[in-house]
Order: structure tokens, then C-alpha cells, then sequence
């Protein structure tokens, strides 16, 4: 890979062991796919944030970075507690200051302490055409889609590295070539909740794997159906890039030659509910919604279902999002409705991450199929998945 | 025998190999603070990878993974060098951030368990010892 006489001086540690380290990071990940340069990114969203995931080890590694700042703008993947009310999700203290030496140690590197998987939704949007290093795999479907921003699946250190030096290596969706369509799926089932597109999201992505799926016949409404469609294909497979026939910026230009076909059906989506998971049932303990973190139309949505409804005794309801849509719910009264009903807000963190099982909770009802995945396979908890709607009833009682 | 390589991570260690004849995911089949593959289903289940020269295909799983490589670096129980058939970003970057010489592509592949090896990261260059 060809570097500039400045990335030489700052791989030879002329500016210092952290910036010199990211550079390196960079220039080995360059050579190993082939990139001919680096090329300035606008801004990194970087994973690495829960203590559960990076352990006393992460901790370690991101304290002696500490003679560096970042160069671009930088936020942070979801931890594993609410930063600020921890103690209300029952979480120990020894954990929480775990966390949040995590935290500091990511703020005193200039990163911004905002902890979500919608970097979209609180300030960092990229226009059409920039590049950019982000590393929460529905944030970077949702950036390469529907913004036509361009970034690759980094990982944590490859995030961080990128907005230490301000680039990246020049490969992968960062180049046009290898953002054209490489499979065209058929939608023939009217999709008509988040979860529908979650589910779709899960099974293209399953059945493809990588590649770039093309959609035709899908009509989304809102954002919001993209977000969860997005996360749904960046879980089950490595997808970070699909378009959608008359929607998403770059389809026009996306299909050219011959791809390989799908059909997705009424049959695929009952299977991804009834088989792939659990549905919802009359056991489930906690409900937990907002993965992706949701929008401010998604907690407006919840306040309307929860009226008339209260959360059952020995039940929790739990619903994620980041810390300015959830200032922008309380000041909309939505909060007060969905806390009058017994439910709870909580901001920087994911469900799937959180230690679970220490609380005491056996049964959860998810209405993405991302968390339906994750929230299995990392707390080990009995997980069910279904719409918006029965995972909201499911724990609450009224009208 | 000497055999040509690429550089992924800078550097020279030695010691005696470990070879796996599958990937390694660092985090989850590694224990972190005794660098003991402790996955039963792994094929070096017990093996201890510390002060090993560290043959394998590649890693894989969880980009975490490369903060367990940092943390097994700094309780001295690393591999002293690690030899990937094809590089791939957790073990990469995992070797980069902990100072570990890590080559891949190596022209022969004929490394055994006890051969003593040397990896001259910076040549790309790899000795084996008869």
C-alpha cells in the first residue's frame, strides 16, 4: 500500500505509540485486502464499548492509548448498562465502574460518551459519498443503504484506529465496484410491521450470507422499516450494503448483468417467526424492544399502545434508545405515559449485552430478530420474538 | 529449511510449534488469563498456546478476539509468534496491538508440532529447526 511521507512519519512513531499503533492497524488491514492507499473518513462510530464484550483486557489496551486524541467526530457502540440510571436496571457496582472506566477512557481520547447503534438518529450523518469507519453492523447497513455513505464492517480497534488518523484503507464498499447488486430478491408478501422487515432482514441474510441483495416489490413507509430491515441482514450474514428498487439512493446504478434470484414469500416469513425462534407466550417476564435503539416515532407508538395498559406484576418492560431521543420523548410526554404504565427508558446500552441472568430474568420477548439472536446466544435467557404489539401485550394488562 | 512469508506484525520470536489444524476464535475457545485453549470441541483443547509458535489457518469469531491476544500479551501468556496459513483482521490486529510477529502465506506448509521455528516477521522470513 502506497503511504504518504506524513502516514510514513506517523508509522514510524514520529507522532507518538497510539497514533503510531492506529496507522499500523490501518496499514496491516490495507495489505491484507489489497488497498492501494489510505482515504480521509468524515467520521467513526466505534464497537468496543461493553464491558461484557471488551473485558479487563479491552480496558488495558484503551488506557495506553492515552497520548492521542481523535481527528474526526466519534461515538461510541451501545454498552452494557444505562450510564446514567444503571441502578435502576439492578445492575451491581463493581460491574458499573467497569463500565464506566470503559467510558472514560474513550472520552479522554475525544470520543463522544454517546453510546448508540443509531449514530443516524443524534448528529452523525454522513451525506451521499462519504466515507466513513463504523463498526455496529445496522448502523453501517443503514449508512452504506439508505444515506449512500460508504464505510466497511470495521471492527472495534479498526474504528478506533480510523479516527485516531482520520482514514482509512481504500477497499471494499468503499470502492464502486463492489457495490453493485449480487442478488435480486423478489418481495411477493406485504410486509406491515418492523418486525416483518427484522425477520426478512434475518432470513436474506441467512440464505445469502455476503453479497449485496437487491429488493424488488418492497414499498417501506418509514425509516424506521429500513433500520430494522438492515439490522436483520447485518445479523444472520455479513451484509453491509442493499438497495431497494425506487428507494435507496444508488439502486438505479446498483443492477447490472446477471444475479442470482430469490423469492421471499408469506412461507419464509411465517418460518423465521414459528421456527427459526419462539413465538411470544404467556411466560415471558420482560419485554425488551429498541434494537436497533428506537426513534422518537417508535416511543410515540409504545405511549399509544400503553394508554389504557399496565405492566403485570412480575413483569418489566424495557425499551432502549439513546440519550437525546429519549430527552426528545420526555419532553413530547411520551415518557410519562410509557413510565405511568410501568414501563422504563433506558439510553447507551442493548439488552443483548446486559448481565441478564444475574437479574433474574428467564423469559424475554424481543420484536427484532437481531435481539432474538444475540439476546440468545450472549445472556443465555429464554428468548421469543413477535411484533411490536404482542411483545407489548404480552406483559401488560387493559385496554 | 527457510521459508518465505508476508509480514502482517513486525518483530522475532522463536519457540517450539503448535499446530491447529482448525481456525481459533481467541475469544471464547482461549482462556484469557492462562492462554489455554479451553474449548472441548477444539482439537488443541488443554494445549497451552504461551511462548508457542502458533500455526494455524486463520482466526475467526468475534473481533474481540483481538483485545484477548492484547490481554494474553500482557500476562506473558502469548504465543511468541504467530504463522496464519491467510491473515485475517481480529488475529491481525490483535497481533499489531500486543507486539506479537505474525506472518501468513507462508510458501510451504509443512510445520509440525515440537518443530522448533524461528519467525523473522520483518524478512518474511520463516526458519524451521531440524
Amino acid at each position: 500500500m502506497y503511504l504518504t511521507g506524513e502516514e510514513e512519519r506517523i508509522l514510524k512513531g514520529e507522532e507518538g505509540y497510539a497514533k503510531q499503533k492506529a496507522m499500523e492497524i490501518l496499514t496491516v488491514l490495507g495489505d491484507i485486502y489489497g488497498a492501494d492507499r489510505l482515504i480521509p473518513v468524515s467520521s467513526a462510530q466505534i464497537a468496543g464499548v461493553s464491558y461484557t464484550s471488551l473485558g479487563d483486557e479491552g480496558i488495558e489496551w484503551l488506557e495506553s492509548l492515552q497520548d492521542c486524541r481523535v481527528v474526526v467526530p466519534a461515538m461510541l457502540n451501545p454498552a452494557s448498562i444505562d450510564l446514567e440510571n444503571w441502578r435502576e436496571m439492578g445492575i451491581s457496582y463493581e460491574y458499573a465502574c467497569k463500565q464506566l472506566r470503559i467510558i472514560d477512557a474513550y472520552r479522554r481520547l475525544g470520543v463522544k460518551p454517546i453510546c448508540s447503534c443509531t449514530p443516524y438518529l443524534v448528529g452523525l450523518v454522513p451525506r451521499f459519498g462519504e466515507h466513513v469507519a463504523w463498526s455496529e453492523s445496522s448502523a453501517i447497513c443503514y449508512a452504506n443503504s439508505v444515506l449512500g455513505a460508504r464505510t466497511n464492517r470495521e471492527g472495534g480497534p479498526s474504528a478506533l484506529a480510523s479516527a485516531i488518523v482520520g482514514k482509512t484503507p481504500d477497499y471494499g464498499y468503499h470502492l464502486d465496484e463492489n457495490r453493485k447488486a449480487t442478488v435480486l430478491i423478489d418481495v411477493n408478501v406485504e410486509l406491515e410491521t418492523l418486525s416483518d422487515y427484522s425477520a426478512m432482514g434475518y432470513w436474506v441474510g441467512r440464505t445469502v450470507g455476503l453479497g449485496v441483495p437487491y429488493f424488488r416489490g418492497l414499498k417501506p413507509r418509514f425509516s424506521e422499516e429500513l433500520k430494522a430491515l438492515g439490522a436483520g441482514l447485518g445479523t444472520a450474514g455479513s451484509i453491509a450494503l442493499y438497495h431497494v428498487e425506487g428507494v435507496t439512493p444508488e439502486y438505479y446504478e446498483a443492477l447490472n448483468g446477471q444475479v442470482e434470484k430469490l423469492n421471499f414469500t408469506d412461507r419464509d416469513l411465517r418460518e423465521v417467526y414459528c421456527e427459526y425462534f419462539k413465538p411470544v407466550d404467556e411466560s415471558v417476564e420482560l419485554a425488551a424492544m429498541g434494537c436497533p435503539h428506537m426513534s422518537l416515532m417508535e416511543l410515540e407508538e409504545a405511549a399509544k399502545l400503553l394508554k389504557n395498559r399496565r405492566v403485570k406484576r412480575g413483569c418489566k418492560l424495557w425499551l432502549f434508545t439513546s440519550i437525546a431521543v429519549k430527552r426528545l420523548a420526555e419532553r413530547c410526554g411520551f415518557l410519562k405515559t410509557i413510565r405511568e404504565a410501568g414501563g422504563e427508558v433506558y439510553v447507551d446500552c442493548c439488552m443483548a449485552l446486559a448481565p441478564l441472568k444475574s437479574l433474574g430474568i428467564r423469559n424475554v420477548a424481543v420484536d427484532s430478530a437481531k435481539a432474538a439472536f444475540y439476546t440468545r446466544l450472549l445472556t443465555r435467557v429464554n428468548v421469543f420474538f413477535g411484533d411490536f404489539k404482542s411483545c407489548i401485550y404480552s406483559i401488560t394488562e387493559g385496554q | 529449511m527457510i521459508i518465505k512469508c508476508r509480514r502482517i506484525s513486525g518483530g522475532y520470536g522463536e519457540g517450539y510449534a503448535l499446530v491447529s489444524p482448525e481456525p481459533i476464535s481467541f475469544f471464547g475457545q482461549i482462556d484469557r488469563n492462562t492462554g489455554v485453549v479451553c474449548d472441548e470441541r477444539h482439537p488443541l483443547y488443554g494445549e497451552s498456546i504461551a511462548g508457542r509458535v502458533l500455526v494455524f489457518q486463520s482466526g475467526k469469531g468475534s473481533t474481540v478476539g483481538s483485545y484477548v491476544i492484547y490481554g494474553l500479551a500482557k500476562r506473558g501468556k502469548a504465543p511468541s509468534a504467530m504463522i496464519c496459513m491467510e491473515a485475517e483482521p481480529i488475529v491481525a490486529v490483535g497481533a499489531v496491538i500486543a507486539n506479537i510477529p505474525m506472518v501468513d502465506r507462508p510458501e510451504r506448509n509443512v510445520f509440525k508440532n515440537g518443530d522448533f521455528i524461528k519467525v523473522y516477521a520483518d524478512r518474511g522470513l520463516i526458519e524451521v529447526l531440524d
